[in-house]
C-alpha cells in the first residue's frame, strides 16, 4: 500500500514519498524501534556490568549451567542446554531470512513453511528457557536467592540470580511476542492478505525485530554463560 | 488503493463523524495536538498550583491559614503544610511539569499539529499509532493523578526519584503505594512518547510533499525531529531503570540498594548493588530530557521570530548544525548532574568539557536570532513578544548553566536555590515562553479565531516580569548555600536573612499564577467567541500550513497537495514581503 507519489523525473528536488533511504514508513519506525529497544537492553547490560565489577567474585557459569534434560541428577553437561538453545535460537532466524526472501519471491507456500519453522524455534527456545528457569528455581535461585557459589568458593551475592532472571526474563517476553508476531504474520499470510497487498513487507518487518531479538540473546548469552 | 483515494473516503465520511469519533478517538493528527495541549493545560494548573502552595509554606512559615486544612485536609494539619505534603508537593509539581506539561504538552501538542501541516501530508505517517500515543499519555495522566489520592500521598522523594527513597517502600509515606503508582504512570508515558516519536520520525523523514527537500524544512519541522530522535533514544534508558526499581521495590533484588543501616531497623540485608547505577540511568534520560523539553521551543521561536521580523531567519544550516550539536552533546554530559556523588574527578573534568561545549551551538542559536531580529520590520504580536521573551531567558538561564557545569564551582552550588534559578529559567520558563509563543501564533490555525492581543499583552508582560522577579533573587539565596528541598529555613541563623525575600518571591508566585488564569479565559473564550480568522494566512506567512482552508479538514487540503518550489524563508526577497513555499521559482529569481 504505497501511499505516495512516485519520483517525478525531477529528480534533483525530493520528489515526496520514500526517500531519503528509499523504505516504506514502516519500515523506518521498526528501524529506530529497533534504535530504542537496544538502548533498553543496554541500558540492563550496562547495569549489570556496572554490578558485576563492583561485587568480589561471580558464579562460574560452568558449575552454574551444568544440567540437561531428563538427563541423571548430578550429570556435569557444562552450557551444552543453552548451546542448543542458542543453536535453535540461530536457526530460527535462518528461517526467517528465508521467509523474507521468498516473500520477496512472492512465493507464499515459501512464506508458510519458514513462518512455521520460526515460529516453532521460537516456542522452542521458550520452552527450553521455562526449562532452565524451572530447573534453576528448584536448585533454590530466584530474584533475591543465590544458591551459587562464587568461582573461588566464597559465598555469592544475589546480582548474579537478580541479574540473570530479569535480564534473560526481559529477553524471553521479547522472544514471546516475537513468536505472537510471528503467528499474526503467519495468518495474515494464510488468509492472502500480502498476496492482495502485492508485497510482503510486513514479514521483513516482522523479521527485522526477530532478528533483532536473536541479536539481542548473542549478548545476553555472552554476559551471563560465557564471562 | 492509493492514499489520495481513502482519504477522500476520510472526507466524505467526516459528516458522519460521531461526537466520539471526532473528538474522543480521533485519529486526526490536529484533534490529537488539541488533546494533547488541553490536558497539558490541566496538568499545568495542577502543577502551577502546586508550587502556589509550596510557596505559600516556604513564603510564611510560621503562619496558619484554615482554608488550607479545609482543602487538603491532613495535608495541611492546623492550616500549615505538613513537611510530609511539602516533599509530594514539589515532586509532582517537578514531575508533572517536565514530563506532562513541557514534554507531553509541548511536542505532543507541536509535532502532532505541525509536522503533517508543514511538511505536506494528509495526516501522520500511523494515525492510529498517534491516537495511542495520546491514550497512553491520558493513562499515564490518571495514574499519576490518582496517585494523589491514595492514603499515603503520593511520592515525596523528588522528581528524580533517587534511590533508597524510592526503592524502600518504608522510607518515607508517599515511598508506599504512591511511589508504585508513579512507576506505572512514567512507564505508560514512556510508551506514549515512543509511539509518538516513532512517528514523528516517519512522518518528517516519509511523508513529505513533492519538492519539501531535508533542507527546505521550516526549522520547526527540524527542532521537533531531533526532539523525537532524542526521546526514541533516551526514554527507554529511563524504562530499563525504572523496571530494576520495581525489582527493588517487590521482589528483593539489591540492583540500587547495599547493606545500607537504616534507624530503628538496622542494615538492610540487600548486597552489592548502588544507588549512584540508578543515578546513571535517570541522567541518561534526565538531560537529554532537557533538550526533548527546549528544542520544540528553539524551533517554534525560529519561525515565529522570522516571519514578525519579516526577514529570513539568519544563518538556516547554522541553526540546523547547532541543532544537531545540541541533539548529539546531550546524550554526553549527563553526568554534569552527578559531580558531588563521588565521581572520578577526571571523568568528572571530561564532562565538564562536554557540558561546556553546549554553549557552543547555544550561542550560535541566540546569535541567530538576534540577528535575524536585527534591522527587521518587527510586528509585536504576543506570539514575537514570547519568542523574544525566549531568546532572554536563555541567555540569562543558560549563562548561569556555565557556572554549575564547571565540577568546582557545581561542589559550591549543587542542590541549592542556584540550580532552581538556573534550571527554572533556561529550560521551565523559557520553554513554556516557547509554547505560549506556539499557542498565539497557531491558534488561527487551531480553532479558525484569533487570542484576544490585549489579554496577551497582559499575559506577557506579566509573565515576563514574574519570572525574572521570581528566580532571579534565588541566584543569591543560592550562592550564599540555602539548599533546596528544604521545607522550613526559618529555623537557621544564616538564612533569616530571607525570611522577606522568600515572601516576595511568594507573592510574586501567586500574580504570576492569577495571570495565567487570564491566559486560560483567554484561551476557553477565544475558541468559541474569539475574532475570527478572515484570510487563510493571517500572518503572511510562508510555510504550507497557510495554504490550507482557514478551517482544514481531516486530510488538511481539500484537493491537491501543494508542491513546494522554495524554502520557508523568503521574506523581504525581491521587493516581496514574503513569498509562499508553494509559489514556483521564477526564471530570473533564485531560491534555496
Amino acid at each position: 500500500m504505497s501511499n505516495v507519489t512516485t519520483a517525478s523525473s525531477e529528480a534533483k528536488w525530493w520528489g515526496g514519498g520514500k526517500s531519503p533511504f528509499d523504505v516504506e514508513y514502516g519500515k523506518v519506525m521498526m528501524w529506530y524501534f529497533l534504535m530504542s529497544d537496544a538502548f533498553t537492553f543496554g541500558a540492563f547490560l550496562i547495569s549489570y556490568g556496572t554490578v558485576r565489577f563492583s561485587t568480589n567474585g561471580w558464579p562460574d557459569p560452568n558449575k552454574v549451567f551444568k544440567s540437561f534434560p531428563f538427563a541423571p541428577e548430578g550429570v556435569n553437561a557444562p552450557l551444552v542446554f543453552v548451546s542448543i538453545m542458542t543453536f535453535i535460537l540461530i536457526v530460527s532466524s535462518v528461517t526467517m531470512v528465508l521467509a523474507v526472501h521468498a516473500g520477496k519471491m512472492m512465493d507464499k507456500k515459501g512464506v508458510v513453511r519458514n513462518m512455521i519453522w520460526t515460529i516453532i524455534g521460537g516456542i522452542a527456545f521458550l520452552s527450553c528457557q521455562a526449562w532452565e528457569w524451572n530447573h534453576l528455581h528448584h536448585e533454590g535461585a530466584w530474584w533475591g536467592v543465590n544458591p551459587f557459589m562464587n568461582a573461588d568458593g566464597t559465598a555469592s551475592s544475589t546480582n548474579f540470580t537478580n541479574f540473570f532472571f530479569t535480564i534473560t526474563g526481559f529477553h524471553g517476553f521479547h522472544v514471546f511476542s516475537g513468536v505472537v508476531i510471528n503467528i499474526i504474520m503467519l495468518i495474515m499470510t494464510l488468509m492472502n492478505k500480502f498476496e492482495e497487498r502485492g508485497h510482503y513487507l510486513m514479514i521483513e518487518k516482522a523479521g527485522l525485530y526477530w532478528h533483532f531479538v536473536d541479536l539481542v540473546w548473542v549478548f545476553v548469552f555472552t554476559c551471563f554463560y560465557l564471562l | 488503493m492509493s492514499h489520495e483515494a481513502t482519504l477522500h473516503g476520510h472526507e466524505l465520511h467526516e459528516h458522519h463523524d460521531t461526537f466520539l469519533t471526532k473528538y474522543v478517538f480521533s485519529q486526526d493528527h490536529k484533534m490529537i495536538a488539541k488533546q494533547f495541549l488541553i490536558t497539558g493545560m490541566v496538568w499545568a494548573v495542577l502543577g502551577g498550583l502546586m508550587s502556589v502552595l509550596f510557596r505559600l509554606q516556604l513564603g510564611y512559615p510560621d503562619a496558619s491559614f484554615p482554608w488550607l486544612e479545609s482543602i487538603l485536609g491532613k495535608w495541611a494539619k492546623g492550616g500549615q503544610i505538613t513537611p510530609e505534603a511539602y516533599y509530594a508537593l514539589v515532586t509532582t509539581h517537578g514531575t508533572v511539569l517536565v514530563f506532562f506539561v513541557l514534554t507531553a504538552g509541548l511536542s505532543g501538542t507541536f509535532a502532532n499539529f505541525l509536522i503533517p501541516l508543514q511538511v505536506g501530508a494528509r495526516d501522520m505517517a500511523s494515525p492510529f499509532m498517534n491516537m495511542l500515543s495520546y491514550w497512553f499519555f491520558l493513562a499515564a495522566s490518571v495514574v499519576m493523578l490518582s496517585s494523589m489520592f491514595v492514603e499515603t500521598g503520593p511520592f515525596s522523594g523528588g522528581w528524580t526519584a533517587y534511590p533508597p527513597l524510592s526503592a524502600l517502600g518504608d522510607a518515607s509515606p508517599g515511598s508506599k503505594t504512591g511511589m508504585d503508582l508513579w512507576i506505572i504512570a512514567m512507564a505508560l508515558f514512556v510508551v506514549s512518547s515512543l509511539l509518538g516519536g516513532l512517528n514523528y520520525i516517519a512522518t518528517i523523514l516519509n511523508m513529505r510533499t513533492k519538492g519539501m527537500s531535508m533542507t527546505r524544512l521550516p526549522l520547526t519541522i527540524w527542532a521537533l525531529f531531533f526532539t523525537a530522535v532524542l526521546g526514541v533514544l533516551s526514554f527507554p534508558v529511563l524504562l530499563s531503570g525504572l523496571i530494576l526499581l520495581i525489582f527493588d521495590r517487590n521482589f528483593g533484588t539489591s540492583f540500587y540498594l547495599s547493606d545500607i543501616f537504616v534507624n530503628g531497623v538496622g542494615a538492610l540485608s540487600n548486597e552489592g548493588g548502588s544507588a549512584i547505577l540508578y543515578q546513571h540511568l535517570f541522567w541518561f534520560l534526565g538531560h537529554p530530557e532537557v533538550y526533548i523539553i527546549l528544542l520544540p521551543a528553539m524551533g517554534m521561536v525560529s519561525e515565529i521570530m522570522s516571519i514578525n521580523s519579516r526577514k529570513p531567519i539568519f544563518g538556516y544550516m547554522a541553526m540546523l548544525g547547532s541543532l544537531f550539536a545540541i541533539a548529539a552533546l546531550a546524550f554526553l554530559v549527563w553526568a554534569h548532574h552527578m559531580f558531588v556523588t563521588g565521581l572520578n574527578p577526571f571523568l568528572g573534568s571530561i564532562f565538564v568539557l562536554l557540558t561546556l561545549l553546549i554553549a557552543v551551538p547555544s550561542a550560535i542559536k541566540v546569535f541567530n536570532w538576534l540577528t535575524t531580529l536585527w534591522r527587521g520590520n518587527i510586528r509585536f504580536t504576543p506570539a514575537m513578544l514570547f519568542a523574544i521573551g525566549f531568546v532572554s531567558l536563555f541567555i540569562s538561564g543558560g549563562l548561569t548553566g556555565i557556572w554549575l557545569g564547571n565540577a568546582a564551582l557545581d561542589i559550591h552550588l549543587h542542590d541549592t536555590y542556584f540550580v532552581i534559578a538556573h534550571f527554572h529559567i533556561v529550560m521551565g520558563v523559557a520553554s513554556m515562553f516557547g509554547m505560549f509563543a506556539g499557542v498565539y501564533h497557531w491558534f488561527p490555525k487551531m480553532y479558525g479565531r484569533y487570542l484576544n492581543n490585549s489579554l496577551g499583552y497582559i499575559h506577557f508582560w506579566v509573565t515576563m516580569a514574574g519570572a525574572y522577579l521570581i528566580f532571579w533573587p534565588m541566584h543569591y539565596e543560592g550562592l550564599a548555600g540555602m539548599p533546596r528541598r528544604y521545607f522550613d529555613f526559618s529555623i537557621w541563623e544564616s538564612f533569616k536573612q530571607f525570611a522577606e525575600l522568600n515572601r516576595f518571591i511568594s507573592t510574586v508566585s501567586m500574580i504570576v499564577f492569577a495571570v495565567q488564569i487570564l491566559f486560560l479565559i483567554n484561551f476557553f473564550y477565544s475558541i468559541f467567541k474569539g475574532r475570527k480568522v478572515t484570510t487563510t494566512n493571517p500572518w503572511e506567512a510562508n510555510t504550507l500550513e497557510w495554504t490550507t482552508p482557514i478551517n482544514p479538514g481531516h486530510g488538511n487540503w481539500p484537493g491537491e497537495i501543494p508542491e513546494v518550489h522554495r524554502w520557508a524563508y523568503d521574506y523581504g526577497k525581491d521587493g516581496k514581503d514574503f513569498i509562499p513555499q508553494d509559489v514556483p521559482v521564477g526564471a530570473d529569481e533564485s531560491s534555496h
